[in-house]
């Protein structure tokens, strides 16, 4: 499937917090231009996977490559990299001092060193592609989650990333704001982007992903297209999750069978 | 009241009800008041206290002085301090803040030393003992910069605490957030993480300077030569001699001038940033 060599490439990855094994050997690959969406039930190291691809955190064991740079060498330029990486984070975290303008170019002047007017420049032209080009002197917090995702977005791309990652973009949004954040993100997959995303929208990952990765308890379950993974899923795992997630109403009560959840007993 | 259409929810009782006590109470509070103001009004003795207080000749003759020298050294006093705190607080919060142990131990020692004493045995220390310690170094600026040293050291190791809180205040998403688009640690800090803290602190920030403002008033224990002289030792001096009190009083009122604003000030943005976080 990837003639190029991967954009991503994640080896052996372990990740634990203490005692808490988060992350038990991961191995994946994403080639340029594909869409992986990484799926699973909360607690299944999905977000930390995500986070270790741009090394917020640091992993305990394992490799990660991007662009076929070594992250986990510990003489890298973590910085250089990750002007590569562009993330969207699941609470936007744009700085609420400045306008979205500013948000836009404080990063490209004080990162890139680009001149006032090119900064300008790039992120008006960003703007509009998320379509809020009219909010560019607007403050955070007088826009709404789902236009405060939008221009997170936008500030991200205006640093020229290769790679895009996602941490549960839509988690944190009133259910009728997910939309036109899902629309952005599909505008960009169809331009071609490498794109990590975290995410429960399962519409979505059937009908953008190039592939779905379902985890659990810390390693990889299942890999393969939308239609292999949601639509057919070979483990019972996977399958009870979907269940779960498709139609909640529907789930029994059951005995806490995860380890990151206390026994009774 | 209509307590009698209906049978009541709870047996009637004797006594006072709950409005006629609520009454009662205040009725007490304000007489309470009213007594203790008659009180002070009787027994103090108006006519020496004005004499003594409130001599409108005397008062006259510290003008314009009062103001162009005395409140004016005043002030400058403050604000040299409070950037000499300002300055060595920000390295020494950063300091307790380091991943580098001795630099947290270094930072935590100063601020339990520096918060512990009292300000006037720092002026004392800087008077006296930097000079006899280091013979022949000069403090630059003479008073003014003896003064903006030691007030800069106990104003540091506040405004150090408060400078700590406001950086730890500002949620981790945003270094997360400036890290990964490639901010290193040091920009980060600089360029999102301390604007969004000292918008937090402005308020006890501005407390800090009216503290300073009062604290300013210790220089006296350096020697001032008649030019340096704050609001004070300006008021104690005219007081010994005119052998009168009223230089005294309107010192006071000059500290005032500049406290109450400046109150009134941090209470708005106090308001202000109850506001934003709603």
């Amino acid at each position: 499937m990837t003639a190029s060599p991967p954009e991503i490439r994640v080896s052996g990855l372990h990740k634990s917090f203490g005692d808490n094994q988060v992350l038990r050997g991961i191995d994946l690959e994403i080639g340029r231009g594909e869409v992986v969406c990484v799926i699973g039930p909360s607690g299944s190291g999905k977000s930390t996977l995500l986070r270790c691809v741009n090394l917020l955190e640091e992993p305990t064991e394992g490799q990660v490559f991007v662009g076929g740079t070594e992250l986990t060498d510990p003489d890298v330029d973590i910085d250089a990299v990750r002007r590569r990486i562009g993330m969207v984070f699941q609470q936007f975290n744009l700085f609420p001092h400045l306008t979205v303008t500013e948000n836009l170019t404080l990063p490209q002047r004080r990162v890139l060193r680009r001149g006032k007017a090119e900064a300008a420049e790039v992120a008006a032209a960003n703007l509009r592609r998320v379509g809020l080009a009219e909010k560019a002197d607007a403050y955070p917090s007088s826009l709404s989650g789902g236009q405060q995702q939008r221009v997170a977005i936008a500030r991200a791309l205006a640093m020229g990333p290769e790679v895009m990652l996602f941490d549960e973009p839509t988690s944190a949004l009133d259910p009728e704001l997910v939309g036109d954040v899902l629309a952005v993100m599909r505008m960009l997959a169809d331009e071609g982007m490498t794109m990590m995303v975290v995410t429960h929208e399962m519409t979505f990952a059937r009908e953008v992903a190039d592939r779905v990765v379902f985890m659990d308890g810390g390693v990889v379950v299942e890999d393969g297209t939308p239609a292999q993974v949601i639509g057919s899923p070979r483990h019972e795992r996977t399958r009870h999750f979907l269940s779960r997630l498709l139609d909640p109403a529907m789930a029994d009560v059951e005995e806490e069978t995860s380890d990151q959840v206390g026994k009774p007993g | 009241m209509t307590d009698t259409e209906k049978a009541p929810l709870q047996p009637k009782k004797k006594g006072l009800t709950r409005r006629q006590k609520r009454t009662l109470s205040r009725g007490i509070q304000y007489a309470v008041f009213v007594a203790a103001v008659i009180a002070f009004a009787v027994s103090a003795d108006w006519g020496r206290l004005q004499n003594q207080f409130a001599q409108v000749d005397i008062a006259e003759r510290m003008f314009p002085d009062v103001i162009t020298l005395a409140l004016k050294n005043t002030v400058l006093f403050t604000v040299t301090g409070f950037a000499v705190g300002l300055a060595l607080g920000m390295v020494i919060a950063l300091m307790r803040l380091s991943s580098v142990g001795p630099y947290r131990w270094l930072a935590g020692i100063y601020i339990e030393i520096f918060r512990g004493l009292p300000a006037l045995l720092i002026f004392i220390f800087i008077g006296v003992a930097v000079p006899l310690a280091f013979p022949g170094t000069e403090i630059i600026g003479g008073t003014y910069g003896k003064v903006a040293l030691a007030l800069g050291l106990v104003a540091a190791a506040y405004m150090a605490e408060t400078i700590r809180a406001g950086i730890q205040a500002v949620p981790k998403g945003q270094m997360e957030a400036a890290r990964s688009l490639g901010f290193s640690p040091a920009r980060a800090m600089i360029s999102i993480i301390i604007p969004q803290a000292f918008r937090i602190i402005l308020p006890p920030l501005t407390n800090e300077l009216v503290l300073l403002f009062k604290d300013s008033s210790l220089v006296l224990f350096l020697g001032v030569t008649l030019g340096e002289r704050e609001l004070s030792k300006y008021g104690r001096d005219l007081a010994s001699q005119t052998a009168n009190s009223t230089p005294i009083l309107v010192a006071g009122l000059c500290y005032l001038l500049i406290t109450v604003p400046l109150g009134f000030v941090v209470r708005r943005m106090e308001a202000k940033a109850q506001e934003a976080v709603k």
